[in-house]
């Protein structure tokens, strides 16, 4: 018999995955290990355990991926695996109706983010699920979609609907919809890159003297995708004192693309022959400011004052609904004012349009976790 | 023909002899006149085929008799600057660059005004093409000096790399000198085709024979230091240079029949041509070359050896004093009253008039903190916060890419500056401008301190048509165990830019602290002005 330790405050030095002991970081016990579980002296069901167990092991790969060294992987890795991790739960975990499953999602979310705060896409991924399961579970309860989607003002006034429903309703369909959902969720993150990178002739012409800062693997499709038809020349900072911009630069003039790398102490005084910049970000704030990697925000200032056009690169699910009152940026905020576009996997948009995009991907009770 | 030129020119030769051995001392104008003749000689004998004998003759027994009207009528009014001196002066102010010999090659459209020893030169050697009539060159001397005479500014060698025939003319003057050439290093950045880069690894001193015959010791170490960085920094560099040309002044002797003033100068332009082979020169040290070769110029012919080098060596000793120590001083008093307690003061790289501001205000007992914000390649934020800590100062170290999250609890900027340009502009370390822009948007005050030595007249607008380029393997570094960009050489479409300067508009610049007071940037023209008046 397998024996666990429930100790929430214990934190661990490091985490094997054959580990047969699992200490839980400083979080609270998960609810599938609920004490009705251990009480009796019957050995738990295999798929909990293997599922707990893959929980376990994604937090700790959370927690050491933190931003000290940088992530571990790109974004879009770790809201594939979030989102697949969240599709495992709803298939193998015990719940019997939409309440259920949401209550076990918040709280493994509250667990994941507290891991790593600065993850920003895990939650977002988590918010995603949430809204779908509202979603299927509206549906299956047969109200249209259309009023749901609706979200007018007068109905975020009058504020009835589903926000008054407790989900307890059960329905036999739901889980099959909920993992086709999730599945579909998952092919369009499978796909953002590809979708951004398709509108790189859009907006690159020939013979232009573009900038980034870092390493972006959007950015970096994007420029590949669209250095095949073009001639442009890429000017990388190099972003100390990382320097993930080397590795930027290498990338890119190994597809042919004419790059210079400078220091970060060069950027306005190159930014007179720049045409565009175009930069990565870490999280798409939703009054359509960015959070993103040191050096960005003296960049945009330095565009802002040549004029130059700054383009954001970022798919949808870096879009973050915010946490706070926004009464003043918060440090390390570049603000939307500065932004010109945003490209992301479903087209172009102005920063000032991206709260509507947010209310179409989250609902509003799911900002706070 | 050319011997009817070398005939005209002994006739006035022989008349400086005798002049000479009659015991009169040859007036200024006929140190220059017979300076120019010898010029002109060695001219006439390079272009000996393109020259027609009568007119080429002609031409220049017009010149000679307008130049002593018009050398007397230059003479009285206070020369306005040694711009009105023609070829063999110094190099014009502007230029922060090697002297370029007047004996150039008709210039190319681009060039901008040329010296009337230019036009007068060209003329002589093109003999037909006589269409610029002669009253022009009359008009010219005889026009009043005042601030709208054209100034004399050759576009120095090391902006024009991408030149072949300044390259070669170069190649050809470093050849004379006996001085070896630096081959540029590495793939370079299609903006910056025009400026040289170089390898630290392959420092100039290396090709030369030891021991160096043509120069001088105490100027090839200079030299080592300058292109390795161990010497660095605009004050450290001319407080250097200062100190290694005093040397050379003892170690002197003027050889017979020759004269101090002319030979001391003629020895001096070898040893700048290697300094600038080393490291291009900065604007502070084209200052102080210009100052030292006026006082050699300056030293009477009657002069006594012993006396001329003694007088020199002072004031060498007084313009160190003045115009770097003592500046400092009045500096660092009127920076103090802009320093109040609780301050928070950013500063930038390692600047020693920045520092020694510091210093002063912590001794005279204010209470404040620094953010030393510092950035790669060269690290000198590094030394500055050692020297700030020593004394102890509180501070803390940020990269420049953190520049605008500290920004927000930054009280001050304090700058020093490289030099400060005629527009306004200033001149320093590449970063200072983006921390200008970063903290004009906090609306945060940038107070850059600076002495008026540096002040120089160049206009520059951006930081690309006059800069330096670092060696540019020192981006190259090793994070988590990998090197990225070990190979660029080898990526032909990979380029590496280790810019050394940057240009701040005046804009971004709400005070600037000199010697002479606390003015706006856009007052800098007045100061050079005013300077200029006063020598």
């Amino acid at each position: 018999m397998r024996r666990r330790h429930n100790h929430p405050d214990v934190v661990p030095n490091h985490f094997h995955r054959q580990h047969t002991h699992t200490q839980t970081p400083s979080c609270p016990v998960s609810p599938l290990i609920s004490s009705r579980f251990y009480t009796t002296t019957m050995p738990a069901p295999d798929k909990e355990i293997d599922l707990t167990e893959r929980i376990e092991a994604f937090l700790s790969d959370l927690k050491r991926g933190g931003s000290g060294t940088g992530p571990l992987r790109g974004s879009a890795e770790m809201a594939r695996e979030t989102t697949a991790l969240l599709r495992r739960i709803a298939a193998q975990a015990r719940w019997s109706n939409a309440g259920d499953l949401m209550e076990i999602i918040r709280t493994e979310g509250r667990r994941m983010t507290a891991a790593q705060p600065s993850e920003t896409t895990v939650g977002n991924m988590i918010r995603r699920v949430l809204k779908i399961i509202r979603e299927e579970y509206a549906r299956s309860r047969g109200s249209s979609e259309e009023t749901d989607q609706q979200e007018s003002l007068h109905k975020l006034l009058t504020s009835g609907g589903l926000s008054e429903e407790n989900f307890r309703q059960h329905f036999a369909a739901l889980k099959a919809n909920v993992i086709e959902a999730i599945n579909e969720l998952l092919t369009e993150l499978e796909g953002t890159t590809d979708n951004i990178k398709m509108q790189a002739l859009e907006h690159i012409h020939s013979n232009e003297v573009i900038m980034t800062i870092g390493r972006s693997r959007t950015v970096e499709a994007f420029l590949k995708d669209a250095a095949r038809k073009r001639k442009f020349h890429v000017i990388v900072a190099e972003c100390a004192p990382f320097c993930q911009g080397h590795k930027m630069a290498t990338s890119l003039s190994e597809a042919g693309i004419e790059t210079t790398v400078i220091t970060d102490a060069a950027i306005f005084a190159v930014m007179s022959r720049v045409n565009k910049v175009i930069i990565g970000t870490q999280t798409v704030l939703a009054n359509g400011g960015l959070r993103a990697v040191n050096g960005t925000h003296t960049l945009a200032l330095a565009a802002k004052h040549h004029s130059t056009p700054l383009i954001v690169c970022a798919p949808m699910f870096k879009l973050s609904p915010q946490v706070r009152s926004l009464c003043l940026p918060a440090r390390g905020e570049i603000l939307s004012k500065l932004i010109t576009l945003f490209i992301s996997n479903i087209g172009g948009h102005a920063p000032s349009y991206i709260y509507r995009l947010m209310s179409e991907l989250y609902h509003p009770e799911d900002h706070e976790l | 023909m050319a011997e009817s030129g070398v005939t005209d020119g002994l006739c006035n030769t022989d008349d400086i002899e005798r002049s000479k051995t009659e015991g009169k001392e040859l007036t200024k104008e006929e140190k220059q006149r017979l300076r120019k003749e010898k010029k002109q000689q060695k001219k006439n004998k390079e272009k000996n085929d393109e020259k027609t004998s009568h007119e080429g003759e002609k031409k220049k027994n017009k010149k000679k008799k307008e130049e002593q009207p018009a050398g007397s009528a230059s003479q009285p009014p206070a020369q306005p600057s040694p711009k009105a001196v023609p070829a063999p002066a110094p190099p014009p102010p502007a230029a922060a660059a090697v002297p370029v010999p007047a004996s150039e090659a008709p210039a190319p459209a681009d060039k901008p005004a040329k010296s009337k020893a230019d036009l007068k030169a060209e003329r002589a050697s093109k003999g037909k093409k006589g269409d610029v009539g002669q009253p022009a060159p009359t008009g010219k001397l005889k026009a009043p000096p005042s601030e709208l005479q054209p100034v004399v500014k050759r576009l120095p060698e090391h902006v024009q790399v991408d030149n072949p025939e300044v390259v070669k003319k170069l190649a050809k003057k470093l050849e004379r000198q006996q001085i070896p050439l630096r081959s540029d290093y590495g793939y370079k950045v299609s903006l910056f085709s025009h400026l040289h880069q170089y390898s630290r690894k392959a420092p100039l001193t290396q090709q030369l024979g030891i021991p160096s015959t043509v120069i001088h010791p105490a100027i090839v170490r200079l030299g080592l230091q300058y292109s390795q960085g161990i010497v660095a920094g605009s004050n450290a560099r001319s407080v250097a240079l200062l100190h290694a040309f005093q040397q050379v002044i003892r170690d002197y002797t003027t050889p017979p029949n020759e004269e101090l003033s002319r030979d001391l100068v003629n020895k001096l332009k070898p040893y700048i041509s290697f300094l600038n082979q080393c490291r291009p020169l900065s604007a502070s040290m084209g200052n102080a070359i210009k100052y030292i070769k006026k006082e050699i110029s300056n030293i009477p012919s009657q002069c006594k050896e012993e006396e001329a080098k003694i007088k020199l060596l002072n004031c060498i000793e007084r313009y160190i004093n003045e115009k770097i120590v003592l500046a400092a001083k009045a500096i660092a008093k009127y920076s103090i009253e802009k320093i109040s307690d609780g301050d928070v003061i950013l500063v930038y790289g390692c600047s020693s008039l920045v520092n020694h501001i510091l210093c002063e205000a912590f001794e005279k007992k204010r209470k404040f903190r620094v953010i030393v914000v510092d950035s790669r390649p060269r690290l000198e934020g590094r030394e500055a916060l050692r020297r700030l800590v020593q004394k102890g100062i509180s501070c803390t170290y940020v990269l420049i890419s953190a520049v605008s999250y500290i920004l927000p609890e930054v009280s001050k900027v304090f700058l020093g500056a490289h030099a400060l340009l005629a527009n306004g502009y200033v001149m320093s370390r590449v970063g200072t401008s983006q921390i200008a822009l970063v903290a004009k948007a906090f609306n945060v005050p940038v107070l850059v301190c600076c002495e008026t030595y540096k002040f120089c007249e160049r206009v520059q607008t951006d930081s690309f048509v006059s800069n330096e380029l670092d060696d540019p393997d020192d981006l190259i570094v090793t994070r988590k165990g990998k090197t990225q960009l070990e190979h660029w050489q080898k990526v032909p479409s990979l380029g590496l830019l280790n810019l050394v300067y940057d240009v701040t508009p005046p804009d971004f610049v709400d005070l600037v602290i000199t010697d002479l007071g606390m003015i706006p940037c856009t007052s800098v023209p007045v100061v050079l002005r005013v300077k200029n008046v006063d020598q």
